[in-house]
């Protein structure tokens, strides 16, 4: 499946450097557009910390709406990094060492964003280092550990360690290679930043074996962060359709589903945005489409799997809420836009070879899925409470106002924002990566027979 | 949980007689004024914001002309087993050790996690700073405070009287009497449907109450335990027996 080609060293500098010794025009305008929406979006917010959250849409019980679901579908993007450079690093998968530090990226930004989600809906943001610093020991009160919330900042903050730390060490040999082409400030600001990295054997020893250790410390965290997010759901037996024991797997194989999509749609910007045509290529594409076939089904078998939980127990008010969620407008319409684009449309587009290699396909189906998986979360967090438990009286609906979408449109424009200002400063793809593996893919001739050049020591 | 509420002193709870309650709403305005609960005005109801510690919940059974309205008075069931106290991460919500579910406005930071908790929905967010109009300023309750905007309250079944009930006692050296501290819905209410006590006492009109063969706890299927009984409908037209609720 994948062809090999032969890209020489200079090469691979130039073009992946573009970014930095050579940006491109369309930079600086990009730039300044989303750096607007993103200081309109934290004026907005200072005005709903500053006014009270009566700004927003929710009501009683609607107490969580658009901010919660954002954050978990955050999280839910964050799941890229984890997959790609951990999962697929042990696992040896070749292909995805263009995207690695994409996806770690993808990951420390969009993990920085979920932290904000939270913070701006609670009803005093100042107050809440309460419960994200153990406080005041002197008078015996802790934070409440029995409290999901008391574990989601402690499970994104190690995400967000681990995930820095990774991005890092994986940076270390590309800094050193931007310190010895730039002048003047940026030398200073490289060196700085390189830790007198030389390129010698053993400087590469540790940093290969740094990145082994961390992508295998991070596999628990792979499991835990999005069960532990989906805990601040199943844990509330009042709610009808939150109070699921099988939340925690199904969080993180919807989460993986939306993260390589993400991984997916950047991919075919970078290949756009800065013309890198040789380095990710359709095989790559390939490769990530065929990863999520298997990931999206194995995410549909848990929606139904959910769906049949529920309604088997033949509970009244369970089975009012999924008929409101599945056949009342306009959930009915959400519900229908959330399988076909969750599900349907993308993976069975992806069945096709064809598609698979074409870009542009790849570019849409992958924004269908996250739209689709953006709407999942809706669908469990906003029904559940608008029908909450039988109390008929007190059912509400809600209807987001307009600062709410607003700041669900800024985090994307946030998010991008980082992305581009990263990308001035930092290879959006590893220079040593491509060429290890061009090396790796690389033969000699001895004698009569093609041998490899280099042979793996894990091996 | 029940060998905890019998160690305690008091284990305040309320019976609630649904077949007494004619759905006046007196309850509703007399927590209203004791508890400094903001006005609801138009709006607040308009979305959904609106509070009240205790509300009456009117439902309609039968056909036109057949048709009988049913009312319920539902306030904090003060749980013993309380979904809203482990989700709350600051310990702004807790059980205190006279079977009250208390809240600390000043550890609350409004993450409203314990209003998802709850079942029965009486939880209230202030999404605004309160405010009063002018002439209303010298109405307020010296002994509640106010809730700023951004935090969580529900009813306290008027936790300063009982306060004050049990320090005047205390200064006497004797036990709370039953029916010496009223919650301002109780006192209200014109029909005695809403009787608070001490369940501790066997003697206490509430204790005698409960044992009443009517006597039933909102979504027990949840096992809360509430502090709030409630009695049934007494329904001349059903055969005995048969409860709602």
């Amino acid at each position: 499946m994948q062809q090999r080609r032969t890209i020489d060293q200079i090469h691979t500098n130039r073009v992946l450097l573009n970014g930095q010794l050579d940006t491109p025009k369309w930079w600086a305008p990009t730039v300044i557009v989303l750096g607007i929406i993103v200081a309109i979006g934290f004026f907005l917010i200072g005005i709903m910390v500053n006014k009270g959250l009566g700004v927003t849409g929710l009501s009683r019980p609607v107490y969580w709406g658009l901010f919660i679901t954002t954050f978990v579908f955050w999280v839910g993007i964050s799941h890229a990094g984890i997959m790609i450079s951990a999962i697929l690093r042990l696992s040896q998968a070749e292909w995805r060492r263009p995207v690695t530090r994409a996806a770690e990226l993808l990951t420390v930004f969009s993990l920085l964003t979920a932290l904000l989600f939270p913070l701006m809906h609670a009803g005093r943001p100042w107050r809440i280092i309460y419960f994200i610093l153990p406080y005041d020991f002197a008078r015996g009160i802790m934070p409440n550990v029995r409290s999901p919330l008391i574990w989601d900042p402690v499970a994104i903050s190690t995400y967000l360690t681990g995930s820095t730390l990774f991005l890092y060490i994986a940076l270390l040999p590309d800094l050193g290679n931007l310190r010895d082409r730039t002048t003047g400030w940026q030398n200073a600001l490289y060196t700085i930043l390189a830790l007198g990295w030389r390129g010698n054997p053993r400087q590469w020893k540790l940093q290969t074996v740094g990145g082994i250790l961390l992508s295998a410390l991070m596999l628990p965290i792979f499991v835990s962060v999005h069960s532990i997010v989906s805990w601040d759901f199943a844990v509330t037996p009042a709610v009808e359709g939150w109070h699921s024991t099988i939340f925690a797997p199904y969080f993180v194989i919807g989460a993986v589903h939306s993260g390589v999509s993400a991984v997916v749609t950047m991919m075919a910007l970078m290949r756009w945005l800065w013309k890198w045509e040789d380095f990710i290529r359709p095989e790559h594409f390939d490769a990530l489409a065929r990863l999520l076939i298997v990931v999206a089904t194995g995410w549909l078998a848990f929606t139904f799997l959910e769906l049949l939980f529920a309604v088997y127990g033949l509970d009244a008010p369970e089975l009012e809420l999924r008929d409101m969620q599945i056949f009342q407008w306009p959930w009915n319409l959400l519900f229908v836009t959330f399988l076909f684009t969750g599900y349907i449309i993308p993976v069975g587009m992806w069945l096709q070879k064809s598609v698979r290699n074409n870009i542009a396909l790849m570019f849409w189906s992958s924004l269908f899925v996250n739209i689709g998986m953006w709407l999942e979360r809706f669908m469990i967090i906003v029904p559940g409470l608008a029908r909450k438990t039988p109390f008929v009286y007190t059912w509400e609906a809600y209807r987001p106002s307009g600062l709410e979408w607003f700041i669900l449109f800024w985090s994307l424009a946030w998010v991008t924002f980082l992305m581009l200002l990263f990308s001035r400063f930092f290879p959006l793809v590893p220079l040593f990566e491509q060429k290890e593996s061009q090396t790796f893919g690389d033969s000699i001739k001895i004698g009569r027979v093609r041998v490899p050049a280099i042979v793996r020591e894990a091996d | 949980m029940t060998l905890q509420r019998e160690k305690r002193q008091y284990s305040w709870g309320m019976v609630v007689d649904v077949d007494k309650c004619t759905g006046c709403q007196a309850c509703v305005l007399a927590c209203q004024a004791e508890n400094n609960v903001p006005l609801n005005l138009q709006d607040r109801f308009e979305r959904a914001r609106a509070m009240s510690w205790i509300r009456v919940e009117r439902y309609w059974e039968g056909e036109f002309p057949d048709i009988k309205a049913r009312f319920i008075p539902i306030m904090c069931q003060h749980c013993e087993n309380a979904p809203c106290e482990p989700v709350c991460p600051v310990f702004a919500t807790y059980h205190n050790n006279e079977g009250l579910n208390v809240q600390v406005y000043n550890r609350c930071v409004g993450t409203r996690y314990c209003a998802n908790g709850c079942p029965y929905i009486v939880r209230f967010f202030n999404y605004w700073e309160p405010v009063w109009p002018e002439a209303f300023r010298n109405h307020l309750n010296p002994d509640v405070t106010v809730r700023s905007r951004g935090i969580m309250e529900k009813c306290s079944f008027c936790i300063q009287r009982i306060r004050r009930g049990v320090r005047n006692a205390e200064r006497e050296n004797r036990n709370v009497v039953d029916g010496e501290i009223q919650t301002a819905c109780t006192q209200a209410c014109p029909t005695d449907a809403l009787v608070f006590g001490n369940f501790n006492d066997e003697d206490s009109k509430v204790s005698k109450m409960r044992k009443d063969d009517r006597h039933y706890t909102l979504l027990p299927h949840l096992a809360t335990d509430p502090n709030v009984v409630y009695l049934a409908k007494i329904d001349p037209d059903r055969s005995a027996g048969a409860s709602h609720g």
